[in-house]
């Protein structure tokens, strides 16, 4: 079971439940749940890739660096957005937010 | 043994991503996406990528985790009993991901992969600061300057309006 492709079909779950919650959720902080799935799916790719690929090389962890930095500032503005969100609407059902004035 | 901890592991991992999804209780999906977090840890540990696997503790069950449950108290009003969210479109979406992920398996399992065996890195950290500090060093002064405006920007956008 120690191949690339285990890695690979379990990162592909993953990221089809990920998918599978942004598209069903309506409450924006569980989108945003949805979304780390789906970066965490991309990680345990690079990861695997980069084991698997022969040489000892560490590109692909570098790579997985740079993806959790952008996910914690991806992180960080979303709840920003989420708290003015429900400061102005009052709840933060996304179907509600239709108005585009500020 | 590899294969136990491996199946285990991966069993548990798609069971807390069910979680995560098909809960009702936006509380309940962010204890299950903590347990999903430490068990990619698990993963990467597998892979002998120890430092990313403390990073992933750090950032993203440490940090990024504690972010999102403080997005469900604040965001959530006092009076209700328990955070109730509602889920649609659930059959077509669930088509739709059950079609992508056959997708994805009939690829991965007729691709023609290079499948060797790197074998065990000592210390990969030393090796991860290096690659950083020379060959990946226009990447991490950008991410740099993005976080950088990511502080100044979410606390723009999150204060209140005059």
């Amino acid at each position: 079971m120690n191949t690339l492709e285990s890695y690979m079909i379990v990162a592909s779950a993953v990221f089809c439940l990920g998918l599978y919650n942004v598209m069903t959720r309506r409450n924006a902080v569980a989108i945003l749940m949805g979304i780390e799935l789906i970066l965490n799916a991309a990680n345990i790719n690079f990861i695997a890739f980069n084991r698997f690929n022969g040489t000892g090389v560490l590109d692909g962890h570098v790579m997985s660096v740079f993806i959790i930095a952008l996910a914690a500032a991806e992180a960080a503005v979303a709840l920003a957005i989420i708290i003015n969100l429900y400061r102005n609407i009052g709840s933060v059902d996304v179907d509600e937010a239709r108005s585009l004035r500020g | 043994m590899f294969d136990v901890v491996f199946t285990s592991i991966s069993l548990l991992l798609i069971l807390s991503c069910l979680g995560v999804c098909i809960s009702k209780n936006l509380v309940h999906s962010a204890v299950c996406l903590f347990f999903a977090l430490f068990l990619i840890a698990g993963y990467y540990i597998m892979l002998y990528a120890d430092f990313l696997a403390a990073v992933q503790v750090i950032v993203y069950v440490g940090g990024i985790l504690v972010l999102i449950i403080f997005g469900v108290m604040l965001t959530s009003k006092l009076e209700k009993p328990s955070i109730n969210i509602s889920s649609f479109n659930q059959f077509t979406a669930s088509l739709l991901c059950l079609f992508l992920f056959a997708i994805q398996c009939y690829a991965i399992l007729n691709g023609n992969w290079i499948n060797v065996d790197a074998g065990t890195i000592e210390n990969s950290s030393k090796l991860i600061g290096r690659l950083i500090l020379s060959k990946h060093l226009l990447p991490f002064e950008i991410i740099s300057i993005l976080l950088l405006g990511v502080l100044i920007g979410s606390a723009t956008i999150a204060r209140k309006k005059r």
